[in-house]
């Protein structure tokens, strides 16, 4: 008999099975993450969880008879009170639940669990992300590597040969390892003493101490196991910074579902960016009407307010939270706003004067979003006018303002906000 | 005070923790009673512990250490790591491989009175069993299986390679979806191979003209014509060996467009389901050896006084739980236990050759009282399975413990009928019932390969024999003919024909959709 211990054989076996299994259910797989991901506060958009997918793509059939029909025969264990001839009405949905009655039916739904990458991975692709934004993304902050002096263990491609070759000079000298240079001059010594003729005693000690030097310069070996020293690196966490984001949405009648679940997508987005680059994000919801209040994110999303709108509030709101609580020197701050471009055309003027003297310089970024229906109208042409907080916006755009507008009708169109977001920081970087 | 003493200097363990010098120990306790009491006889073992995660791992690839890669795999891993991370359900204690050396899993987690348990249920049990069950004999090599999995599993990755992982993913699917019409259900003559055939044919040809005389044809008799009008069809069909119920293996010798890894791939399902078939046979056999097995070395290491009453205690906790059976209107029924019933089994038999009642000695008059109750166990587990082993050896004494009955449930009639119980009148049907219930040939559907034509439109046809007018489940027949129509390259032809009026109740046609082996 033999006991082996496989607790530590690499686990994770499975691995490449399921990930053929989620490549498999991809579409279905995807629908779902889509749906969770509507429930979901933003914050959780890249943590993992249980998703539930039909189970028709990834049913595996097979031969088998079928649960009902014909005549049966079922033995059953357990009778307390039934004698031959009884007559039982048939239980309902499919009969007798024996061996061969019931073999997996009800099979109609599948209930798996997502890992965090995998679930954001998804996500990512159902914004049908182009693949650098989503690395941008996906690939969690590395951390830096940095040298941090020795070690007397490590693998061989660390090896540090100046500094394994200085212990061994140091061993080599502390232990007077002969070299053969020394191994040489002895030698001539040996030799010069035997031309000389000089007497047996001084010859035999030459020879003596030849050998034994000769002998000492192989135990003492050149470089020792002992001298050997390894690279050492420390990983060092990036300096990250704060960061706040603001979420200014319209909340007023004329924005349905639709145009919600359009606005969440992208600040989802926005957060998942933004919690890539810094380490701490804090996310402050602002809707308005003709009045404006921050609220959770429930409320934000999830309730109705009437009223007219008046972008203004909202901003005004912002400039307030951003006084109080975030100092501009310690946070970066990002906004972005959504709405369907309706502002009281009297409001316009104020926004624009909010924008630009208070807001725009203390922001990193300014986002304004406008949604549209799913399938918009075909206006006539010369009708499709931008919306009045468009045309109002517009004034204010420049090569320099750190802003950036979208119509978005679907949520394909959501990225290329972003990719304005990129380029600029691309070539901050750069 | 000193009996207490002497008795826990004979304890193998006291307390929870293992070590791996106490597995050994155990392990040696146990030998002694498996083998010097019962006189079991199993396959060296090879004990190994993994964590709960690689359990799960080992649960997707049906328990085997080594699979090759598919995604149905993953899918099953996902729905366990699922149910087991919610609680929903527990790991199994333990997984035993049907190998030489026999592999025994145990989970770190377990406490050492479960590692004992677990041990002497599948290191000894269930791998005596495996050694001397005459269908394990019969389908199983399992000195061989490891390395064949190994083969197996590499082979599928080269041609995902090769080939692409899309276009093996699609073999695989359509060739598991027939995997349970792959397998051969009774040992059969050497297949009559084309090329043996033919060279057979032209032997037997030579010999005939080197006899030839031409007086023979002057000799009267007729008996020799009748072998020589057998018609083309016949002929033909006796070539291919048709009829034939192994499908995969059919596909595998003789689909005319499949390319040579294709083959080879359908011989892997094939063979490896083939090397699962003995363990559906005997599922109740084969746990209620294992069950029986481990509560009699129990039972022994207690009144041998080298577990203690609390670990004994431990130990019955969850083998009660393995082995009931809740009733049929339990919420909690899902068919009859096969540990429940097996268990209960043995005990049984154990019970009539030591202490027969009168109506044992009717019933079993073979056995009952011959006061040798492991060999008489032995030969119980070494020559049969569960369909002949319940006709044999289901007494009238578990038929009332376990309360069994026999519903007949015809879908012309209003009501189901009770027609038999467990009473004088009934264990005579009642025991054929259950029988028949576990005879695999009459729970997988009856389906037959039973022409094809080479010469013309190729088409293959199949034949389903429907007993009791229970028919095949109609959505996944389709999926599973489209599939087989893929393999086949041509035309299917399925006809479903009720098995006692031979009439034909439906046809399916299905022409391939997308054949495999043209290369694209």
């Amino acid at each position: 008999m033999h006991i082996i211990d496989r607790r530590l054989n690499p686990g994770g076996k499975s691995l490449s099975n399921r990930q053929r299994f989620i490549r498999r259910a991809r579409a279905a797989v995807r629908n779902a993450v889509r749906e969770a991901s509507r429930g979901r506060g933003i914050k959780d958009m890249d943590s993992g969880g249980e998703i539930t997918i039909p189970s028709g793509g990834v049913h595996e059939p097979t031969l088998r008879r079928s649960g009902e029909g014909g005549v049966r025969d079922y033995v059953l264990p357990g009778n307390k009170k039934y004698v031959e001839g009884d007559l039982i009405a048939r239980p309902e949905g499919g009969a007798g639940s024996s061996g061969g009655g019931l073999d997996g039916g009800g099979e109609d739904e599948f209930r798996f669990a997502l890992s965090d990458e995998e679930f954001l991975d998804l996500f990512l692709e159902d914004l049908e992300l182009p693949d650098l934004a989503k690395r941008q993304i996906a690939v969690m902050g590395m951390p830096e590597w940095r040298r941090a002096g020795f070690r007397a263990y490590g693998s061989p491609a660390n090896i540090s040969i100046p500094r394994t070759l200085k212990n061994s000079l140091a061993r080599r000298i502390a232990l007077r390892r002969p070299g053969p240079a020394d191994i040489a001059a002895l030698q001539a010594d040996l030799d010069a003493l035997e031309r000389d003729g000089a007497s047996e005693d001084e010859i035999k000690q030459a020879r003596l101490e030849l050998e034994r030097q000769t002998k000492r310069a192989v135990t003492i070996p050149y470089i020792d196991p002992l001298d050997v020293r390894y690279r050492r690196y420390e990983s060092q966490p990036k300096p990250i910074a704060q960061a706040v984001m603001f979420c200014l949405m319209d909340v007023s009648g004329s924005m349905d579902e639709h145009m919600k679940d359009l606005a969440k997508r992208f600040y989802s987005l926005l957060y998942l960016f933004l919690k890539r680059r810094y380490e701490a994000v804090e996310i402050v919801f602002i809707r308005h009407t003709h009045l404006a209040q921050e609220v959770d994110e429930q409320t934000f999303f999830y309730s109705r307010e009437t009223g007219g709108t008046v972008v203004s509030t909202a901003l005004e709101e912002m400039i307030r939270i951003v006084r109080s609580r975030y100092p501009v020197n310690a946070w970066n701050i990002y906004a972005a706003q959504s709405s369907d471009g309706d502002n009281a055309t009297s409001d316009n003027p104020r926004t624009l004067s909010l924008l630009t003297d208070t807001i725009l310089p203390m922001v990193q970024y300014y986002a304004y979003l406008e949604v549209g229906p799913d399938h918009p109208i075909a206006p006539m042409p010369g009708l499709d006018r931008p919306s009045n907080l468009w045309r109002a916006y517009e004034l204010i755009q420049g090569p320099k303002t750190p802003m950036s507008m979208r119509k978005v009708n679907h949520r394909r169109d959501i990225y290329p906000v972003f990719r304005e977001l990129f380029q600029r920081q691309g070539a901050e970087a750069a | 005070m000193s009996a207490l003493a002497k008795d826990e200097s004979r304890l193998l363990y006291t307390g929870m923790d293992w070590d791996f010098p106490l597995i050994q120990r155990i392990y040696g306790a146990l030998e002694e009673i498996a083998l010097g009491e019962m006189k079991l006889d199993p396959m060296p073992n090879q004990i190994e512990v993994i964590t709960s995660e690689q359990m799960l791992d080992a649960y997707a690839s049906t328990g085997m250490p080594l699979f090759y890669n598919h995604w149905s795999f993953g899918k099953h891993f996902a729905r366990n790591e699922a149910m087991y991370r919610k609680g929903f359900q527990g790991l199994a204690y333990e997984i035993v491989i049907n190998s030489n050396p026999c592999i025994v899993y145990i989970m770190e987690e377990n406490t050492v009175t479960m590692q004992t348990l677990v041990m002497a249920h599948a290191g000894f049990g269930h791998n005596h069993f495996f050694k001397h069950n005459h269908v394990f004999k019969l389908w199983t090599d399992a000195d061989g299986i490891l390395d064949y999995l190994a083969f197996a599993k590499s082979y599928i990755a080269q041609c995902e390679e090769r080939y692409g992982q899309a276009e093996v993913e699609r073999l695989l699917d359509a060739a598991h979806a027939l995997q349970s019409h792959g397998v051969h259900r009774s040992p059969r003559k050497r297949a009559p191979n084309l090329r043996t055939e033919e060279k057979r044919e032209r032997e037997r040809r030579e010999h005939g003209e080197k006899l030839f005389n031409d007086l023979w044809r002057t000799v009267p008799g007729g008996g020799r014509r009748k072998g020589q009008n057998r018609s083309d069809e016949e002929r033909r069909r006796a070539l291919l060996g048709l009829p034939e119920e192994n499908i995969l293996y059919f596909l595998e010798k003789t689909a005319p467009r499949l390319l040579p890894w294709q083959r080879e791939v359908l011989r892997i399902v094939r063979n490896i389901a083939q090397y699962f078939y003995p363990q559906r046979q005997t599922q109740v056999m084969n746990e209620g050896c294992a069950t029986f097995t481990h509560h009699r070395i129990m039972t022994r290491l207690h009144e041998q006084g080298r577990i203690n009453d609390g670990a004994y205690m431990e130990f019955l906790h969850s083998h009660t739980n393995v082995i009931t059976q809740p009733s049929f209107d339990d919420p909690r029924y899902n068919g009859i236990n096969p540990y429940a019933l097996g268990f209960a089994m043995m005990q049984d038999i154990e019970r009539i050759t030591l202490d027969p009642t009168e109506e044992d000695r009717f019933w079993f008059p073979e056995i009952a009282g011959n006061r040798d109750p492991y060999e008489t166990l032995k030969d119980v587990w070494a020559n049969f399975r569960d369909e002949s082993f319940l006709s044999q050896y289901l007494s009238p004494n578990i038929m009332r413990r376990f309360g069994l009955f026999l519903v007949n449930d015809d879908e012309a009639e209003e009501y189901m009928k009770v027609s038999a119980i467990h009473d004088e009148r009934g264990y005579r049907n009642l025991r054929r019932a259950i029988s028949r219930q576990y005879d695999l040939s009459r729970r997988d559907p009856d389906i037959h390969i039973v022409d094809v034509d080479l010469v013309g439109e190729r088409r293959l046809e199949l034949q389903h024999r429907v007993h009791d007018g229970v028919q095949m489940h109609e959505g996944d027949l389709g999926e599973v003919l489209q599939r087989l129509a893929d393999l086949w390259g041509y035309e299917v032809l399925l006809k479903v024909v009720d098995a006692e009026t031979e009439d034909v109740i439906d046809t399916h046609e299905v022409e391939p959709n997308l054949p495999f082996g043209v290369s694209a």
